[in-house]
């Protein structure tokens, strides 16, 4: 056996070791994308929350006086009135971020597989989608409990924070970097339950900057 | 010190069968239709193999139903596993004998 023959041999076996336990087709465009679309939905978000707060007035002691609308907790001393439509619409908006960020996860994974020679339905995506989607179903079945029953603040902080640990339980199926994204989003979690009233700039933060800094970098490590 | 070929596992010499053990080593349990696209051969090219490393106890088969499909997982034995890891340690000392030389 040649010495290039046995290098090639080791090779292989490292390739296919790697190829069959870890999903390595997980595209970094699509964390960019993911995070784009976030901030339009923050974006839009914000805009309901702003017109709909635009023009409430009560009258307290005779005088016409502005009250702010909150969707999160305020602190008791705030007049505040929660607009079930608004939350309604927030919850929509964010349903349709999600839903854009999985379809172009798929669609561009789906191309880096075949590029890679990795089937896209094999035993690794299969490990890889359940450990994601267990964490996820229950936080979102939770969050939606939480808003029927109308706590709000709690909305924005779950989110984060069993997306994050969805990432850190998927993350042995493909590039430990996801890891890291992962206990980031439940850091963020954890400080944004500290703060209420915030909700939509840590969803901003943790949905939308944090994939795209962390989808770029996984673009210029792996998808070149 | 010389190290003779004499020392490779002679179930590993064919490809297929060390690429194999490599999936194996690397996973818990792996069916065999994953197997089948991982290694891109056919059915009965990787059914022969897997008997072959079967008959050598490097690997055991569980036989189970999904519905009505059948599904087979395969499964490094320990004694596989060994193998493997002396395989690959020869295969790393022939480089570095070469290198040296």
């Amino acid at each position: 056996m040649e010495e290039k023959e046995l290098q090639d041999e080791l090779a292989s076996i490292r390739s296919l070791m790697e190829r069959s336990s870890k999903f390595i087709s997980l595209s970094g465009l699509s964390g960019i994308l993911a995070g784009v679309y976030a901030l339009i939905g923050a974006g839009i978000a914000y805009m309901l929350i702003d017109n709909a707060s635009a023009n409430r007035y009560i009258f307290l002691n005779g005088v016409k006086t502005h009250v702010p609308l909150m969707v999160t907790n305020a602190p008791v001393f705030t007049r505040y009135i929660i607009d079930r439509s608004l939350v309604w619409e927030l919850a929509g908006v964010a349903g349709a971020v999600l839903l854009a960020s999985v379809i172009t996860a798929f669609l561009l994974s789906s191309r880096q597989a075949k590029r890679k020679g990795q089937s896209m339905w094999g035993a690794v995506s299969r490990s890889l989608l359940f450990h994601m989607v267990v964490p996820l179903v229950t936080g979102g079945i939770l969050t939606l409990i939480f808003l029927f029953r109308g706590y709000y603040s709690v909305v924005s902080p779950a989110c984060l924070i069993f997306y994050g640990l969805a990432l850190v339980s998927a993350s042995n199926f493909t590039f430990g970097e996801v890891k890291y994204l992962g206990l980031l989003e439940i850091a963020l979690g954890l400080i944004a339950a500290c703060l209420p009233g915030f909700g939509l700039l840590f969803w901003a933060l943790g949905f939308g900057v944090l994939h795209i800094i962390y989808g770029s970098m996984m673009y210029f490590k792996y998808d070149k | 010190m010389k190290i003779s070929f004499d020392k490779l596992d002679k179930a590993f010499e064919n490809r297929v069968r060390l690429q194999i053990m490599s999936v194996l080593a690397a996973n818990e349990r792996y069916d065999f239709n994953s197997l089948k696209d991982l290694l891109n051969i056919t059915d009965g090219n990787l059914a022969s193999h897997l008997k072959a490393l079967e008959k050598e106890e490097y690997i055991t088969v569980h036989k189970s139903f999904l519905g009505r499909k059948p599904n087979t997982n395969y499964e490094a034995t320990d004694k596989g596993k060994k193998a493997f890891k002396d395989h690959l340690n020869t295969l790393e000392q022939f480089i570095k004998q070469q290198k040296s030389n």
